[in-house]
């Protein structure tokens, strides 16, 4: 009853934009359902299978084990490249956000091939006597791993947060006595709920559709049981009701999100200029914290980058075809592109909508948008590739049919950036806009949008680097012979060598830097 | 500045959509019924299938070939969705499993008999569904500086002695392990079969993701010997570090029927939906002709299944090995296969 009421008093034109919008993402579901019915036996029988339960409760602690832990690694960092005197501040801002170049999947064969039982390190020790280094597999292996490549998602917004926010209200609580700790606590800190919210929300998505990491680090997440499903005993019905209960989980995160960031406002207190917030002096503890800017920055991108440099050395460069090299980065940069494109533009009435009107329909409208983020990629290809076929036969396996996956795959991200942007103008700036008679549209395409832009390019350049780096619907969905990147280093890898894909791998970090320098370099 | 830019290629993108879009539909227009295409979806690499399809081109310049390469079981898992309306007219499966799930759901068209008939028949699906292209034994590759032929067990089961504690490796992981371990439930039983996995797991074997990194292990001295597949062995002396004959890494093919020498094939099928059977089927009957054969058995170094084609010289004649009997249909049972993995600790 409240929400139809609610419903009412929404703009039409935004409403029926999200409405198609979370339609389109709800594909996977429809097809989830599809599935489903196809054999109601079968797939309530999956479900009620006894491991079913342990596993739902496995996923759903390893997705908000990743999600705290990426918020632990992001914290400090965001606070200590924002608002400190941390020496070559810039520097680390960088370093601490290039993890995000690094696919999983090749993240994590990194890893364990320098830190595995019989990993570099283990070469490295084997004079001393070290035969074996304890084994990495399982549920920490694979936790550390996907905190390690999925925190900069926590920490792009987390910073925008911290260097957006209204300094008045600190000083104003120093004004009152506060201690520099109890300001932290109670004025700053929750004023990065949102940002702290919505980042950690995506990480630990990632961690529940996330399969390359997964399965490498032998950890038995949902996604990797749902792809043993397909590929060991060809069961689609039971595949499904898995990828359906990993929407339930999906849901309860997303509850927990909302939960978090309820009722609260998050733009300037006052008109006014913008100030710069006040610079920490680290005094002594800047060693401390350089070592651990420098731990991170190591472990999570110099040392897998190390390898792979490594290992392009030993695959010699004589056998590397690069007129095939070239034409799969073209291919994944146009791909990329237009991903990031659409995506974007698809976020944007469903993130107005959810910073401007937040309720029980636009959270359903919200959640719809992040299935697709938080299915495995296999799933979500099935999905078009069964409806593909049969509603749009004549663009089956064409490049928009890819870039519609892909956006189906990746708008969260570019929701969750705008989403916040559109939250940090007070939208008494744009009533009194509207009260000077402009009319909506003049309002959004001069007052909200250009305020927001920073915020929804940045989630236009996250939506990019993800795309650039997606494999298993490119695999069933692109054009015949329209080989990308990942598509590249999958192939040379599966042979058996690793090294052979190294090249491609470190042309797809190479290409990855563009939009990274939108994301984090032109900070002034 | 740099923001307005971003902005403007932004559009600039958005813009390009449309005439892609139409070139795109274009591309993938599926059979056009000018009997002149033939798409085939390819679970084998690129690596050793793209130049039996150059042969092809050459053989057929008339015939429009397009290749979807993926893994075998997520492309029967593809067929399977688009069902009749499928654009591939052909599926080249890297094993049996994968040909047995689509000829499951009557997804694969019945070759003529001629066709079959050039294989022996316990290489092709007994409904005729599809037909085996090439053979891949599993076998205990082995370090030969480390151990003498005298050394090695007669059985797989052999391997869970003290003996070879902590020395073996295996890929629990892979699809052709797996393959393996169905078809030794199928023989031995569901019982046997845990036991075995257990006492493996027990003895220290090392787990590997590959086949050829378990390969690179032996000939790193890393471990004395481990599960794999034979052909692995032809990529390792033509790219390892030591090259050739001094290839430290050979071969133990298990005597007796043992189930550690199990066959598997892979194998081609014609799609049921195919709009370009006539093509479909002048392909398979291409691939299984003796210069292709040849290709596979020299390049690939896996074993010809058409008799009177020549195998690669450095492996023991393939009617030397004594087959264990499994029914290749029954591969496709890899459900039972992963639970009893799991209940065994193993995966």
């Amino acid at each position: 009853m409240r929400a139809r009421l609610r419903l009412r008093r929404l703009p039409p034109g935004v409403l029926v934009a999200a409405i198609v919008v979370a339609a389109a993402c709800a594909i996977p579901v429809a097809y989830l359902a599809v599935v489903m019915l196809d054999d109601p036996s079968a797939a309530w029988d999956a479900i009620w299978r006894s491991s079913t339960l342990t596993l739902l409760l496995r996923s759903a602690a390893f997705a908000i084990a990743v999600g705290a832990g990426a918020t632990a690694l992001a914290l400090p960092l965001a606070w200590l490249t924002a608002r400190t005197d941390l020496p070559l501040r810039r520097l680390w801002t960088v370093l601490a956000t290039l993890p995000l170049v690094i696919p999983s999947y090749i993240g994590a064969y990194l890893l364990v091939s320098a830190l595995g039982p019989r990993g570099e390190l283990q070469r490295i020790l084997a004079p001393i006597g070290i035969e074996r280094i304890p084994s990495i597999y399982g549920f920490g292996g694979a936790w550390v791993v996907l905190t390690l490549f999925t925190y900069p998602l926590v920490l792009l917004p987390l910073r925008a947060a911290l260097r957006r926010m209204d300094p008045a209200l600190e000083d104003a609580a120093r004004g009152m006595g506060r201690s520099e700790w109890a300001v932290a606590r109670t004025v700053v800190l929750p004023q990065l709920v949102p940002a702290i919210g919505a980042g950690a929300l995506l990480a630990a998505l990632y961690a529940l559709s996330d399969f390359g990491a997964v399965s490498i680090l032998r950890f038995d997440s949902f996604t990797r049981v749902i792809y043993q499903s397909y590929r060991g005993s060809f069961d689609r019905t039971g595949a499904a009701a898995l990828a359906a209960l990993l929407v339930v989980v999906m849901v309860g995160l997303l509850l927990l999100e909302s939960r978090a960031r309820r009722g609260r406002a998050y733009f300037r207190s006052a008109p006014g200029v913008a100030r710069d917030a006040r610079i920490v002096r680290l005094g002594r503890w800047r060693w401390p914290a350089l070592a651990f800017c420098a731990a991170v920055a190591l472990v999570a991108f110099v040392l897998p980058v190390a390898m792979l440099l490594l290992w392009s050395g030993r695959s010699v460069a004589g056998s590397v075809a690069w007129p095939d090299v070239l034409a799969a980065t073209g291919n994944s940069l146009l791909l990329a592109a237009l991903a990031a494109a659409f995506a974007t533009l698809a976020a944007l009435p469903i993130a107005w909508l959810g910073a401007r009107h937040p309720g029980r329909a636009t959270g359903l409208l919200g959640a719809l948008t992040t299935t697709g983020y938080a299915l495995p990629g296999i799933v979500v290809a099935l999905a078009l590739v069964f409806f593909g076929i049969r509603v749009v036969p004549a663009l089956y396996q064409s490049l928009p049919m890819l870039v519609f996956a892909l956006v189906i795959l990746l708008a969260p991200l570019a929701v969750g950036a705008a989403r916040s942007a559109f939250l940090q103008i007070s939208p008494r700036v744009e009533e009194a806009a509207r009260g000077a008679g402009r009319s909506p549209a003049s309002v959004a395409a001069r007052i909200t949008f250009p305020l927001a832009r920073a915020g929804i390019l940045a989630g236009a350049a996250l939506v990019f680097l993800a795309a650039i780096k997606e494999l298993p619907a490119v695999v069933l969905l692109s054009p015949i012979g329209f080989d990308t990147l990942p598509l590249m280093i999958w192939q040379e890898t599966n042979r058996s060598y690793f090294e052979a894909g190294a090249i491609p791998a470190l042309v797809l970090l190479a290409v990855s830097a563009p939009p990274l320098w939108l994301l984090v370099g032109r900070e002034r | 500045m740099t923001s307005r830019r971003s902005l403007c290629l932004l559009i600039t993108a958005l813009l390009a959509v449309p005439s892609l879009a139409a070139c795109g539909a274009g591309d993938s227009g599926g059979s056009a019924g000018d009997g002149s295409l033939l798409t085939i979806y390819s679970g084998r690499d690129a690596e050793y299938v793209a130049p039996i399809i150059d042969r092809f081109r050459k053989a057929h310049p008339d015939i429009h070939v397009k290749v979807r390469y993926g893994d075998s079981a997520e492309l029967a898992a593809t067929i399977r969705e688009e069902g009749d309306r499928s654009p591939a007219d052909l599926f080249f499966s890297q094993d049996a499993g994968a040909l047995g799930a689509l000829q499951g759901v009557g997804l694969l068209k019945k070759l003529p008999q001629a066709t079959l008939d050039r294989v022996p028949a316990e290489f092709n699906s007994a409904a005729g569904d599809w037909v085996g292209v090439t053979g891949r034994v599993r076998v205990l590759a082995y370090d030969s500086r480390k151990l003498k032929e005298a050394d090695l067990p007669a059985s797989v089961f052999d391997l869970t002695q003290p003996r070879w504690k902590g020395k073996i490796g295996w890929a629990p992981t892979n699809a052709s392990f797996q393959s393996f371990v169905t078809g030794m439930r199928k023989v031995e039983g569901d019982a046997k079969t845990k036991a075995w996995l257990e006492a493996m797991k027990a003895n220290g074997t090392q787990a590997y993701e590959k086949n050829g990194i378990i390969r690179d292990a032996i000939a790193s001295g890393e471990i004395e010997a481990g599960l794999i597949n034979h052909y692995y062995i032809i990529e390792g002396r033509t790219a390892g570090e030591v090259k050739g004959n001094d290839y430290p890494v050979h071969l133990h093919f298990f005597p007796n029927g043992d189930i550690g020498t199990m066959v598997n094939v892979s194998g081609i099928g014609i799609l049921s939906g195919a709009g370009q059977q006539a093509n479909a089927q002048r392909f398979i009957d291409f691939v299984l002709e003796r210069p292709q054969q040849e290709y596979f058995a020299r390049d690939v170094g896996e074993y010809p299944l058409i008799p009177g084609v020549p195998q690669d010289p450095s492996l023991p004649p393939f009617a030397s090995i004594t087959r264990p009997k499994v029914n290749l249909a029954d591969l496709a049972d890899l459900q039972g296969t992963q639970a009893l993995l799991q209940q065994a600790g193993v995966l």
